[in-house]
């Protein structure tokens, strides 16, 4: 009997590649049979890619027969959330307005991932443009969760984090604008790394917040989580908001020892409210990392009460504008018979668009308009300076942030569609990242009630490294991110 | 009523395309005007594809910042661009990428001369943003062209500063030779290149009031502004005249009826929701850059055309002409260096004859075939003599087109000037002979029969005839013929 293909992690594929024991196209077959197995349940992928996916792994498995150019990537399949940009294959957002819109060009990490010898089998359903934290408003279907189909898998990269779980490929490429890699990573038990802002291009990436929007690796392990960021990670002359500083070696620094490190532990994220076995999982893995050499020091991040309203307002606002460019002019759905051009909007708009999605856009427009800008939109950038300076003051004491990912474990679909606000509340701990800019790790950390619990580490400016080699240092001592679903 | 003088307030804003090798914010051919087809320079950033991203063009930022220091404005250190969002159909993103409160240039200002008057005109700011599309409609449809899109364009701002027509035509008219000195645009109005909008109100003569102002928009000639400011002026102080009051509005111009037309009023105005653009990060402008660029200006029309009073003794209307095209005033001075005459001969035919040709010929002052020593040597010729002014004329025509030599153009068509004194003696003795009425009636005191006689001389010597010799010869031989009709 050969390896269990579907439960390989990158780096233990990477090997058998490398010895000839398996090959890219047995690997990328085993993910589409699963897949096809899998999929009717819970329902991860929009859109399965299936012969450009063979042909990439043919590739590859040129690629590792002469030897040259192999990567730590080369061959592996892995799945995209549906707002990266892939050309030829149909790029929805989960949303009615882009169904049909096949992008002429690859988002620059869907080109790096692709020169690694990565291979794309798949775009992965999301919440309509990444509004959302459930994956339940997707204009197409609900995407349920690997560990109980009765939950929801968390968003807006729901999908990604799903396929994850349910072994439908060996990563995925989310993205994160106020935890929509960390929250959905935590309900479905993968590791999901939001990286610093500007670390990787969002060239390619459609906008939800552009100042908060980051794409990162979703995946089993936090080595897994470091090789697709090492491929992924760098400046890109398209994307102007990109660092251009040398990337570190990531690998690498999982080696490094975490014996004396300090992590802060903020009170504001510790509060009643929070479900009995979520704080539970939490400190143990505080005591685990204790064990780790890791110090523990409380912290205060007094302006966390801000982040969400702060978080709102500016995503709003950008989104609106974001969105103004679905017109049915020159792509997407465009209604059909329209009048004149107004009609032609209108009418595009308002069947494109789903209900949340044009909440959204209204909330912005009004958060911008004459008269409300300084009230609602600068008010809110300046305490983004607020927030951006709790950090700045925890890191003055610690190396590295601990917090849990979500007050609770997966919740039930339906739970909370028809209360917008209480959805926006399961992003509390999440949120305050992407105003602030810094990266966060969120990984698992036990169960409740048989649902995956996860917790965050959140770092300075560019200090992704940091948190994987923490990270890493935990998996070592604990085993709660093998664990796998109950799927048949 | 009482008869009230009225006087108008005026402000400009004037849209320059700029010339750069690329669109504003991606790398296609700005070449827009030489595509072969419709939509052919495009790309995911110009035609605003999901996902895409801007990134600014430095050749255009520092054409901006050297049309700022040449309006002797101050550059902002720190430059900021912004979203103006609006819908239409020749507008990919739903937005345009402008510049709002941080501008690349602010308070600066330029003289022009009205009626010999110096007024200063203060340039509230120039800021730099994106062209849209164009629109084409046939019949029920409208097509979109998008090789415009993206286009850099540089707002220039003026203050209410003018007063008149005449100042507006002047101010437009320096803004337009400034560019061009600078070589940042063609100033080719037919092509689109320099659109106007003009913000016009009146007010009682001597008052200090801001009445309330319309704004003229879409001007594309300064024949379309002169007129639309005329129109305009007479209209409001018509409405006042009468005892009304001015609306606040947009206007349009209809160039064939020759009226301004409302298009929208105050409480139909946009409002356009600004907000920085977050795909791009401030725009530091480091000093140094700044004056290197400094360091890089030409001498602008008004140093050149005081240079020129003082440097070649001219008319100042004349300096004044030569130097509002760079091309013009570098051919005048070409021509200067290379001839014998008097720069003052030269600047005579260059802004009589000259221009005349450049002119009949539909010729462009950037590209002109006719060498500048060409020139020279047929101002020297006429200088010299050895050419009659009438004769060079002709010849200038001929060499304007062809570039030949002009002493080419003399011999082939044997136009030297007969200086010969025997050879003339012999025409005006002929002339003389033939003519006894006219030499008679000279004789008998009608001294406008001298010129009869040249025009006889002129014609038997095919215009060739030196005038001043022939005049001199024509007179000694009269005076002759007198004494030797006393003797009989």
């Amino acid at each position: 009997m050969g390896p269990d293909l579907i439960n390989l992690t990158i780096e233990e594929a990477h090997a058998l590649l490398v010895a000839g024991k398996i090959s890219s196209l047995e690997l990328t077959q085993a993910a589409l049979e699963r897949i096809r197995q899998t999929d009717s349940q819970v329902r991860a992928y929009v859109t399965v890619a299936e012969e450009q996916a063979l042909e990439q792994a043919r590739q590859a498995d040129e690629r590792l027969r002469s030897g040259r150019n192999v990567t730590p990537l080369t061959g592996i399949p892995f799945g995209v959330k549906d707002c990266i940009s892939t050309r030829g294959i149909r790029t929805t957002c989960s949303s009615r307005i882009l169904e049909n819109y096949i992008p002429p060009y690859d988002a620059t990490v869907i080109e790096r991932l692709a020169a690694a010898g990565a291979v794309l089998i798949g775009k992965q359903n999301m919440d309509e443009f990444g509004m959302g934290s459930s994956c339940e408003n997707s204009a197409f279907f609900a995407t349920r969760n690997p560990w109980n189909l009765e939950r929801v898998p968390g968003g807006s990269s729901g999908g990604s984090a799903a396929a994850v779980a349910a072994r439908q490929g060996l990563f995925a490429l989310g993205e994160d604008t106020g935890g929509s890699i960390r929250m959905p990573a935590g309900f479905c038990n993968v590791v999901g790394l939001k990286p610093t802002y500007g670390r990787v291009s969002r060239y390619g990436l459609i906008a939800l917040a552009s100042s908060f929007d980051c794409i990162g690796p979703m995946a089993r392990t936090v080595t897994d989580c470091a090789a697709v960021l090492q491929v992924i990670a760098g400046h890109d002359p398209r994307d102007s908001t990109t660092w251009n500083e040398p990337v570190p070696d990531y690998t690498a620094a999982l080696k490094q020892p975490v014996r004396g490190l300090r992590l802060g532990i903020p009170k504001e994220y510790f509060v009643a409210g929070m479900e009995a076995g979520v704080e539970k999982a939490l400190q143990e893995a505080m005591r685990t990392l204790e064990k780790l050499g890791l110090t523990l020091h409380e912290v205060s991040l007094p302006h966390t009460k801000y982040a969400l309203p702060v978080y709102y307002l500016i995503l709003f606002a950008e989104a609106s504008a974001n969105l103004a460019r679905f017109d049915g002019v020159r792509f997407g759905y465009a209604a059909p018979q329209a009048s004149d051009v107004i009609d032609l909007y209108l009418r595009t708009r308002r069947d494109g668009f789903g209900k949340e999605v044009k909440r959204r856009i209204m909330l912005g427009a009004y958060t911008l308009s004459a008269g409300y800008y300084d009230a609602y939109y600068l008010k809110a950038q300046r305490v983004r300076t607020l927030l951006r300076q709790d950090f700045e003051k925890a890191f003055a004491q610690c190396d590295a942030l601990l917090a849990p990912v979500c007050p609770t474990t997966a919740f039930r679909l339906g739970e909370k569609t028809g209360d917008p606000l209480s959805m926006y509340l399961s992003d509390i701990y999440v949120v305050a990242t992407n105003p602030a800019g810094v990266p966060a790790l969120s990984l698992p950390c036990g169960f409740s009630a048989d649902m995956p619990v996860g917790m965050q580490l959140i770092g300075r400016h560019w200090s992704e490294a940091v948190l994987l080699q923490i990270g890493h240092a935990y998996q070592q001592e604990t085993d709660w991110h093998l664990r796998q679903p109950p799927l048949d | 009523m009482s008869q009230m003088q009225y006087e108008a307030v005026i402000g400009l804003e004037i849209h320059a395309e700029l010339i750069t090798r690329s669109k504003m914010f991606c790398a296609c051919s700005a070449d827009y005007a030489s595509a072969p087809e419709p939509n052919t320079l495009i790309c995911p950033v110009c035609t605003g594809l999901p996902g895409s991203m801007p990134v600014v063009n430095r050749r255009a930022v520092e054409q901006a910042i050297m049309v700022g220091l040449a309006l002797h404005c101050q550059i902002n250190p720190m430059n900021v661009f912004a979203r103006k969002n609006y819908y239409y159909p020749d507008l990919p993103k739903g937005y345009q990428i402008s510049q709002y409160d941080l501008p690349i240039a602010v308070n600066g200002w330029l003289d022009v001369s009205v009626d010999e008057t110096p007024v200063r005109v203060r340039v509230r700011r120039a800021h730099l943003e994106e062209d849209t599309a164009k629109l084409f409609h046939q019949g029920q449809a409208a097509l979109v062209d998008f090789n415009r899109a993206g286009i850099p364009l540089l707002e220039i701002v003026s203050e209410p500063d003018m007063h008149s027509v005449e100042a507006v035509l002047a101010y437009a008219t320096q803004i337009r030779a400034i560019l061009r000195y600078l070589g940042v645009n063609s100033g080719d109005m037919e092509k689109g290149v320099l659109r106007f909008e003009a913000n016009v109100s009146v007010r009682p003569v001597g008052s200090q009031e801001l009445r309330t102002r319309t704004e003229i928009k879409n001007l594309n000639s300064f024949r379309a502004l002169t007129r639309a400011v005329a129109y305009e002026i007479q209209r409001q102080t018509a409405i006042y005249e009468a005892g009304g009051e001015v609306v606040q509005e947009t206007l349009g111009w209809d160039d064939v009826r020759g009226i301004t037309l409302s298009q929208r009023g105050k409480e139909e105005a946009h409002d356009y929701r600004y907000f920085p653009e977050p795909d791009l990060p401030p725009l530091e402008i480091d000093p140094a850059w700044i004056e290197s660029l400094r360091a890089q200006l030409p001498e602008l029309p008004e140093a050149r055309g005081e240079r020129f009073l003082r440097e070649y003794g001219l008319k100042r209307q004349d300096a004044r002409l030569l130097t509002s095209e760079k091309a013009l005033a570098d051919y005048f001075e070409a021509v200067v260096r290379c001839a014998k005459s008097k720069p003052h001969e030269v600047s005579n035919w260059i802004t009589g004859e000259f221009l005349r040709c450049v002119n009949d010929f539909n010729a462009s002052i950037d590209a002109i075939s006719l060498p500048p020593q060409h020139l020279a040597r047929l101002i020297d010729m006429v200088s010299e003599g050895t050419l009659n002014a009438s004769s060079a004329k002709l010849v200038l025509r001929e060499i304007f087109q062809s570039g030949q030599s002009p002493q080419a153009i003399v011999e082939q068509r044997n136009l030297a000037q007969i200086s010969d004194e025997g050879y003339l003696t012999g025409i005006i003795a002929q002339v003389l002979d033939e003519n006894p009425d006219a030499v008679a009636s000279y004789l008998a005191g009608k001294e406008t029969v001298l010129q009869w006689l040249m025009g006889q001389i002129a014609r038997q010597t095919r215009g060739k005839a030196n005038p001043q010799i022939a005049r001199h010869l024509l007179l000694e031989m009269l005076k002759k013929r007198q004494g030797e009709g006393k003797e009989d």
